[in-house]
Parts: C-alpha cells; sequence; structure tokens
C-alpha cells in the first residue's frame, strides 16, 4: 500500500448538513426539510393556533365576532418588490400591508391573512428571517391574523430572491357602501398625504439613479384609520389606495368607474421637497409615482371638513388636504388645475414609469 | 423648489403672458423646436395663456421620435443576437421597429437593459467581459458629449467587447430643413436651451439672417418659455431677425467648448435620415474611421436592414410643425402609448404623447 490510512477517528459520514443558512432546493421538497423551514422559521414568527395546527387548511371558529349581516371581503395581492429591503420598509411589510389597505379601501375590517412564498434557491435565511419578523409586526400593527401559507423554492436565477403572495379576508359592516363607482357630483376629494415617498424610496435603494435619496417609504396598514373614518363619519362614498401608477392613475380609474369628472388642484397637493427634487431631476410627475401607505376619500360635501379633521388626527394622515371635488362633466376624466392657473388632462400611467433622456 | 419655483412663479407668468397680448398686434406662427419644451407646454397649459393671434408649433426635438425606424429595427437584431447586452435609455425600449420593439425582444429573451446613463454601459461591459455590450447612442447636442466620452472611455479602457449602435442629430440642420420646406408656416423659433448649453447658440446667427426668423434660446420651465415667446414676439412685431439669449444662466455664446472637444475627438458630421422626415445633409454625428471598432453597425453586420414607416402615421408632418397630432386620423384611435404607430406617441417629448396625456382626444382642448 502507496499510502496509509488516515487515523479512523478522522473518518466522517456524509451526513445531510443540518444548520444551512441559504434556501436550497429541499427546502421547497414538502419532506422534512421543507417541514423543520416552517416549524423553526416560518411559525417562529407567524405561528398561531390556527396555522400551526399543521392541517391542510385554515379553519376559522371565531364567526361569532363577525356582526350579522356583514359582507364578507376578499381580497389577493402578489408582491415582487426589488430590492426586498428599502428605506421605510421590506417586501414582508409590504405584502402585508398591501393587502391589508385593498381590504380597507372596500369598507372592511381587515381579519385573515394568508401568506404564499415562492423562495429563491441561495436566499440567505437571515434575510427571510428578517422578512418574516417584519410581516409579524405588521400584522400586529393591521391586527391581523395569519392564518394560512405556503412555500416553494424555485432554482437560482428564476426568481428575484422572493416573492410572497397575500390573500385577506374581512368584512363590511351592514350599511357601508364604499366603492369605485360611487363618486357623485360635489364630492370633496381627499388625499390623505404626501405622495410619490414609496416610488422614491425603492428607486433610490435600487441604486440605479446615481444619487441617493433620504426617501423613506410610507408603507403602512391603513385599516385604523379607515375604521375611524367609518365609524365618525357618513358620507365616505369611495376609498381606494393610490399604489402602482400613483394619484394619477387612481383617480382616473375611479372617474371611470363613476362616470364623472375629478377635478384637483395642482397646488393643494402634498409633495415632499426631497421627492419633488428626485422627481424633477428625473423627468418623473409625483402623479404617477406609487404610494403604499397613502388614501384618497371621496366624501359627501357635508362630511368633508369633518372627515379632513379626523383624518389629520390619525397618526397615518397628519398632512391629510383637501384636493379637489368631483363633477359631472366632462364624465370619465381628470382635470388637474396647474399651479399658475391653467388646466389640463390627467390621464393614466401608460407603461412602465422610465426617466427622461435628457 | 429652489431654482425651480422661481420659474414657476404664478404672478410672474401672468404678468409675461399680459405683455405678449399687449404686444402681438398681428398673428405669428413660432415653433419651439425641443420636445421637452413641448411637453412643459402642455403639462403646464402655457398656450392656454397665450392670445389667440400666437400660435405655437411642435418640432422635431425629440431624440426617441425622430431616430430612424431602420436603426430600431437594427437595434432588435443585435439584442436578439446570442451573447449580446443591449443597453439603451428607457424611452427607447417602447418605440416600435417594423414589426417589434426593445421590450419585445427582452420578453422573449433578450439580454435588454435601461441604463441612465452611457457610463452604466461601459461598467456591465467591464463586468460582462465575455459578452458584447453595446449601448444605443440616440440623441441630440445634449446626449452627444456624454456618449463620445463613454465610447473615449472605452478605448482608454482597452474594451474590446463594448460598441455603440449611433444615431446623433443635430438641431441647426433640421431648423434650415424646416425653413426650407415649400409649405413652411414657421416665422420664429424657441431654439433649445439644453442643446445650446453645449453648443452655445453661434451656430444660429446664419440661420436667422438667411431665412429672416428670429430665434431665442429658450428654457424649459413656464417663465423661461413665456420669456422666450415674449422676445421672440417682440422681434416679430418690430421686423428684427436676430439670435437672442433668454436661458442666460445656463447658456453662452461659445457652449460648453470642452463638451464640443469631445464631441470633435469622437463624431463627425454625416447626413443622416429623420424618422417620418426623411434625409437632412450633415445633420448628425457618426463616429469617426479611427474608432470604427466601437461601431456595432459594423460590428453586428446590420448594413442590409432597410424599413418603412407606418403609411398611416403622419408624425413628420408633424415633427415638421405642417399639422398637429389630434388632426392625424390614427390619434388616439389607431395609436395610442399602449399601442404607438410612431415615435411621437412613444416618448415622453413626443407632440403625440404630449397631446395624448394632457389634452381631450380630438379638438385639443383640455375642456373638450
Amino acid at each position: 500500500m502507496d499510502e496509509p490510512l488516515n487515523n479512523p477517528a478522522d473518518w466522517s459520514c456524509p451526513l445531510p448538513i443540518k444548520q444551512r443558512d441559504k434556501v436550497v432546493i429541499g427546502h421547497g421538497s414538502g419532506g422534512k426539510m421543507t417541514h423543520d423551514l416552517i416549524r423553526e422559521l416560518f411559525w417562529k414568527y407567524l405561528g398561531n393556533e390556527t396555522i400551526s395546527s399543521g392541517n391542510d387548511a385554515a379553519v376559522i371558529k371565531d364567526l361569532a365576532a363577525v356582526p350579522a349581516n356583514a359582507c364578507l371581503v376578499i381580497s389577493t395581492d402578489s408582491h415582487v418588490v426589488s430590492p426586498l429591503f428599502f428605506p421605510g420598509g421590506d417586501i414582508g411589510r409590504l405584502a402585508v400591508c398591501g393587502t391589508v389597505n385593498d381590504l380597507a379601501m372596500m369598507g372592511a375590517q381587515p381579519r385573515w391573512l394568508t401568506a404564499g412564498f415562492i423562495l429563491e434557491e441561495g436566499l440567505e435565511l437571515e434575510i427571510l428571517e428578517r422578512i418574516l419578523a417584519s410581516m409579524q409586526k405588521a400584522a400586529q400593527e393591521a391586527g391581523i391574523k395569519i392564518i394560512a401559507g405556503d412555500t416553494k423554492v424555485v432554482q437560482k436565477g428564476k426568481g428575484d430572491g422572493l416573492y410572497i403572495n397575500t390573500a385577506g379576508v374581512g368584512y363590511a359592516l351592514e350599511g357601508v357602501d364604499v366603492s369605485g363607482d360611487n363618486a357623485q357630483p360635489g364630492d370633496l376629494v381627499i388625499l390623505s398625504g404626501e405622495v410619490g415617498n414609496h416610488g422614491i424610496a425603492v428607486l433610490s435603494a435600487r441604486g440605479e439613479l446615481g444619487f441617493e435619496a433620504t426617501v423613506q417609504s410610507d408603507v403602512a396598514p391603513l385599516n385604523h384609520l379607515v375604521s375611524l373614518l367609518l365609524s365618525q363619519c357618513q358620507g365616505i362614498h369611495v376609498m381606494r389606495d393610490p399604489t402602482r401608477g400613483g394619484l394619477a392613475t387612481a383617480l382616473k380609474e375611479i372617474a371611470n368607474q363613476s362616470n364623472a369628472c375629478i377635478m384637483i388642484e395642482e397646488t393643494k397637493i402634498p409633495v415632499m421637497p426631497a421627492v419633488a427634487s428626485a422627481c424633477e431631476l428625473l423627468g418623473f410627475d409625483p402623479l404617477y409615482v406609487a404610494n403604499e401607505g397613502k388614501l384618497i376619500a371621496i366624501v359627501h360635501p357635508e362630511d368633508g371638513q369633518k372627515a379632513l379633521e379626523i383624518m389629520r388626527s390619525h397618526p397615518a394622515a397628519p398632512n391629510a388636504q383637501i384636493i379637489g371635488e368631483v363633477k359631472s362633466e366632462p364624465a370619465r376624466t381628470v382635470l388637474l388645475n396647474t399651479a399658475i392657473g391653467t388646466t389640463r388632462i390627467v390621464d393614466m400611467l401608460s407603461g412602465e414609469l422610465i426617466p427622461r433622456i435628457c | 423648489m429652489k431654482f425651480v419655483a422661481e420659474y414657476r412663479n404664478p404672478d410672474r407668468v401672468r404678468e409675461l403672458a399680459v405683455e405678449i397680448a399687449r404686444q402681438a398686434t398681428r398673428r405669428w406662427v413660432i415653433m419651439e423646436i425641443c420636445g421637452g419644451q413641448t411637453h412643459a407646454i402642455m403639462r403646464h397649459g402655457l398656450d392656454q395663456l397665450l392670445p389667440e393671434n400666437i400660435e405655437l408649433v411642435h418640432g422635431p426635438g425629440c431624440p426617441v421620435c425622430v431616430t430612424p425606424i431602420e436603426l430600431v429595427d437594427k437595434a432588435i437584431r443585435i439584442a436578439s443576437t446570442q451573447n449580446v447586452i443591449f443597453t439603451s435609455y428607457g424611452d427607447m425600449l417602447r418605440v416600435p421597429g417594423s414589426k417589434e420593439d426593445l421590450f419585445s425582444v427582452r420578453a422573449s429573451g433578450g439580454d435588454v437593459r435601461v441604463v441612465y446613463s452611457p457610463l452604466d454601459a461601459i461598467a456591465i461591459a467591464r463586468q460582462n467581459p465575455a459578452k458584447e455590450v453595446v449601448f444605443f447612442a440616440i440623441g441630440f447636442e445634449t446626449t452627444a458629449p456624454a456618449n463620445a466620452m463613454a465610447l473615449l472611455q472605452a478605448w482608454e479602457l482597452g474594451l474590446n467587447n463594448f460598441s455603440m449602435l449611433v444615431s446623433q442629430v443635430r438641431v441647426p440642420p433640421a431648423i434650415h430643413s424646416i425653413l426650407s420646406h415649400p409649405e413652411n408656416r414657421v416665422q420664429g423659433f424657441l431654439a433649445a436651451g439644453h442643446v445650446c448649453t453645449v453648443m452655445g447658440y453661434w451656430e444660429y446667427h446664419p440661420l436667422a439672417q438667411k431665412f429672416k426668423v428670429p430665434i431665442v434660446v429658450t428654457g424649459f420651465e413656464p417663465v423661461d418659455i413665456l420669456n422666450g415667446i415674449l422676445h421672440c414676439v417682440s422681434m416679430l412685431e418690430k421686423g428684427q431677425y436676430q439670435v437672442a439669449n433668454a436661458y442666460a444662466r445656463t447658456v453662452s455664446e461659445r457652449g460648453n467648448v470642452a463638451a464640443q472637444e469631445v464631441i470633435r475627438r469622437v463624431f463627425q458630421e454625416s447626413d443622416r435620415n429623420w424618422r417620418g422626415i426623411g434625409v437632412i445633409k450633415n445633420s448628425g454625428w457618426s463616429i469617426k474611421p479611427e474608432f470604427a471598432a466601437y461601431n456595432a453597425e459594423a460590428r453586428f453586420e446590420v448594413g442590409d436592414i432597410q424599413s418603412h414607416d407606418s403609411e398611416i402615421c403622419i408624425a413628420g408632418e408633424i415633427l415638421l410643425g405642417n399639422k398637429k397630432p389630434h388632426q392625424c386620423a390614427a390619434f388616439g384611435v389607431l395609436c395610442t402609448p399602449q399601442n404607438p404607430l410612431g415615435a411621437t406617441m412613444v416618448s415622453s417629448e413626443g407632440a403625440c404623447a404630449a397631446y395624448y396625456q394632457y389634452r381631450a382626444r380630438t379638438t385639443g382642448d383640455p375642456h373638450g
């Protein structure tokens, strides 16, 4: 024998590595690795008696808490933001708040949430853990319970780190009639605060702009603000959160749905100086930049001032403003009175927001 | 916002509008050359402040709009080639070629990336030495210095996997072409402030003298634009035809001499085909022979591509100031930003896109 054998004490058996610091394909096998990941990481943050039962579906037992004649409101939303973390938030917070806010905009009180995760092979578990902790915190803030979940793993290069789909269920009390087709001529249009913060925060976090903006995303649950508004104000006709496509696109959607004209005043629309500067440099109009913690409320004129005061008294909307009113003609149109006293049409965003060339 | 708010001051805007109306005793047709100015006029509704006898027509100064269709088709062929990373300003991705656009190439698996500066393309080339990185170098005199600098940087770094597909165009030959057109209606020009920041305005004196038109170097904010119009109207009323500078806070007679030097080092004057208009003599720049290695058109053998614009699209008439977007039968019907027939509907600086975004679809009137 040319080479002596190593000392048998040094021999090792090729056991699977128990402790990993990255997501591997095996985490999506449905087998033991999947179970371990769910128990050790997901349940650590999102666990409760429903989700941790280990069953195929969640059973909601506390239906007695739903008032009589309330109707169920359901929404789903997928979140693919890049990068996963940005100033003021992360994909986990966004995934919870996005669905919570969609339910709230229908006048519903969000109660239950499901979360589906698509993990890309190689995602660091430490990152996943931070995102789950952020979801837990956002869910607590919103007062919503995460009751079901799912995890899949895709090969490296087939995902962007992590995608999250959330679906939410809530209920709207009898008599609540908030809908995009409900804007009436004479109604006032209230905006809950500055626009454009989320879009600029995400763009600057991508590091592609060549400058850093000090803007924080506004991502936040709006359901408590909505509950307060609905409990104290009768004449809330429409609510909408101006997310992708920004304020302009959301208003245009409402004008179309309600077959009405929405007339807004440029000088009344709050925009933070840092957002306004970033938009100037890039050639963006802040009206088209995304928000994740703002709402538009279209309110009967008699309730407008009260709704404004309620919003301003709430931490989610201290800078709320009445930005315009609803008219009948020209229908399906948003008009903007500019700071210099002219009028122009505000249309939906076409395609992607793209910086100008020169 | 400092340096912007003062040029959007409503009181100053109103004063200028009143003064323009006071001075304008006859009907005048004024062209704003730059698409950025067209966009600002529409966005702020500045034409609503002008008296009826002042007509603004929108010029060809939209780099995306005038990039010829065969070059877009060449870009699409190159971007579809194996092992190529094709980089471009975002606006060009939506411009329709004969059959598809660069977004479709990306959807089919092509590596097409939006960059914010040509230097980003250089960085991508350095990071991907095994790939061919191509930058779509389009634009007027404003983009030329940065594009030329990128090429020089590639040359200094000895990068052999970087090239540029060039469509650089120049404003003065376009003005010459517009004024030489038998149906020309334009009596005065607002020259593009950004272009003149780079090039100065020494090139415009012979044009003003030859065609007897006033040319006013003009900025992009409401006060700037109305100030430019006021200068122009004032000269028209007096029968004067000089070049005036109404954007003196950034523009000088000679312009940015260092930037012009860089342009001259890399580019040489050449005839250029303008989309919708046709070939204008000496109206652009091409890469000099000594830098031919960086010329993507030679590197990828796309010289055989010949293309034709949509027969319905009247972008050429619009870019020459002969027609307004809403006078096109396809406007807002067959041709929309989602499904553009011509590049003027694509770019944020294109006249058709500006009308579509800010105006009623038929009359051009925001209330109509």
